[in-house]
C-alpha cells in the first residue's frame, strides 16, 4: 500500500525565528498589523509499505537522523493511506 | 604534517585553507566528501561554504556523508579537527561539539572583522594565545547564532573557546563563537583564521590556529 507522509518541522518553542521576525515587519511596511508569525517547514513524500504504525517509526528515525536537528526542532508526522 | 582539507560540493574557502596550513609549514591534501579512510592525516580543517546549498539546514547534508565516519574515527585517535564557519555548522550537526549555529538574530549575512575574546588555551588550536587574550579575526556568515540547550555545562567543563567583545554581531548565547569537544582537540569556530594569516590582511591572529597542529 501507498502511504502519502507529510512532516512538519518546526522551532521549538520559545526560540527566535528571525525569518518569522522579518516576514512581521515586512508585512506591517505593507500596511497589515500581525502580530505572533510563525514559519514551519513541511516535506512531503511517498513510502510503501503495509503498516502505517512501522512506517511511522521509519519517519521518526529520517527526522532524529537528517530532517531536523533535534536541539532546536519540533517535528510532526502525518502518514496517510492513498485511496 | 600532513592535514586533510575536506571538500564538499559548495566548499568555498578550500583553498584558502591550504594556503594558510601551507603558511603554518605543514602540508595540506584535500580531501573528497565520498572518502572514509583518513587514518593517513595527521589533523583535519572542514572550511567553510555553502556544503550542499545549505539544503534542509546549513551542514545536515555534509553530516551524513562517508567522510564524517573517517572523521569520527580520526578523533577517536585524538587528532586535532578544526571545523570552520561551515565547517563548525557541520561538526555542530554531528554532534562532535555541543551546540548549534543558526540564523543570525537581525537575518543579515554579517561580513566583518570582528574583535574576540580567546576563553581558553588549552585547545591546539588557541595554545599560543593566552586565556582572556584579544585577537582580531574576521566573520562572513549569516547563520552564526550560537544555541545550546546546556550552557552551565560547557562553562563546567572549559568548552568554549572564543567570545565576541563588545559588539555580539549575531545574537550568539553569551556571545560564543566557538566551541570545543570535551577533550578540547575537536573545535568548531565560526571566524576565518584562514583569511588573517598574513599581515597585510590586517591581522596575522589566524596563523596560530593552523599552527596548532605543530
Amino acid at each position: 500500500m501507498l502511504f502519502d507522509i507529510e512532516v512538519k518541522i518546526s522551532l521549538k518553542k520559545g526560540m527566535l525565528n528571525p525569518e518569522a521576525t522579518t516576514i512581521e515587519r515586512s508585512l506591517d511596511l505593507l500596511g497589515y498589523k500581525v502580530s505572533n508569525v510563525k514559519t514551519d517547514d513541511i516535506i512531503k513524500f511517498q513510502m510503501d509499505g503495509d503498516d502505517a504504525g512501522k512506517i511511522k517509526e521509519n519517519v521518526a528515525d529520517m527526522c532524529e537522523r537528517l530532517l531536523c536537528n533535534p536541539v532546536i526542532h519540533d517535528y510532526e508526522i502525518n502518514v496517510v493511506p492513498q485511496k | 604534517m600532513k592535514i586533510g582539507v575536506i571538500r564538499f560540493p559548495g566548499t568555498n574557502c578550500d583553498r584558502d585553507v591550504a594556503k594558510a596550513i601551507e603558511l603554518a609549514g605543514l602540508t595540506p591534501e584535500y580531501i573528497w566528501w565520498s572518502e572514509d579512510k583518513l587514518t593517513d592525516y595527521d589533523g583535519i580543517v572542514i572550511p567553510g561554504g555553502f556544503s550542499y546549498g545549505d539544503y534542509l539546514r546549513a551542514g545536515a547534508m555534509a553530516s551524513i556523508t562517508p567522510v564524517i565516519d573517517g572523521i569520527k574515527e580520526l578523533v577517536k585517535e585524538e587528532k586535532p579537527v578544526l571545523g570552520i564557519c561551515n565547517g563548525a555548522q557541520i561538526l555542530g550537526e554531528i554532534g562532535l561539539v555541543p551546540g548549534v549555529f543558526i540564523t543570525n538574530e537581525y537575518p543579515k549575512f554579517n561580513c566583518e572583522w570582528s574583535e574576540l575574546k580567546v576563553s581558553t588555551s588549552r585547545t591546539p588550536f588557541t595554545k599560543a594565545f593566552k586565556t582572556n587574550q584579544t585577537i582580531s579575526l574576521p566573520i562572513a556568515h549569516a547563520e552564526g547564532r550560537f544555541f545550546t540547550e546546556d550552557i552551565d555545562l560547557l562553562k563546567d567543563q572549559d568548552q568554549i573557546v572564543l567570545q565576541f567583545k563588545g559588539k555580539n554581531p549575531n545574537g550568539s548565547m553569551e556571545a560564543i563563537t566557538s566551541v570545543c569537544d570535551e577533550s578540547g582537540l575537536v573545535v568548531a569556530m565560526m571566524p576565518h583564521p584562514e583569511r588573517a594569516c598574513e599581515e597585510i590582511f590586517g591581522s596575522d591572529d589566524g596563523l596560530n590556529f593552523f599552527k596548532g597542529f605543530l
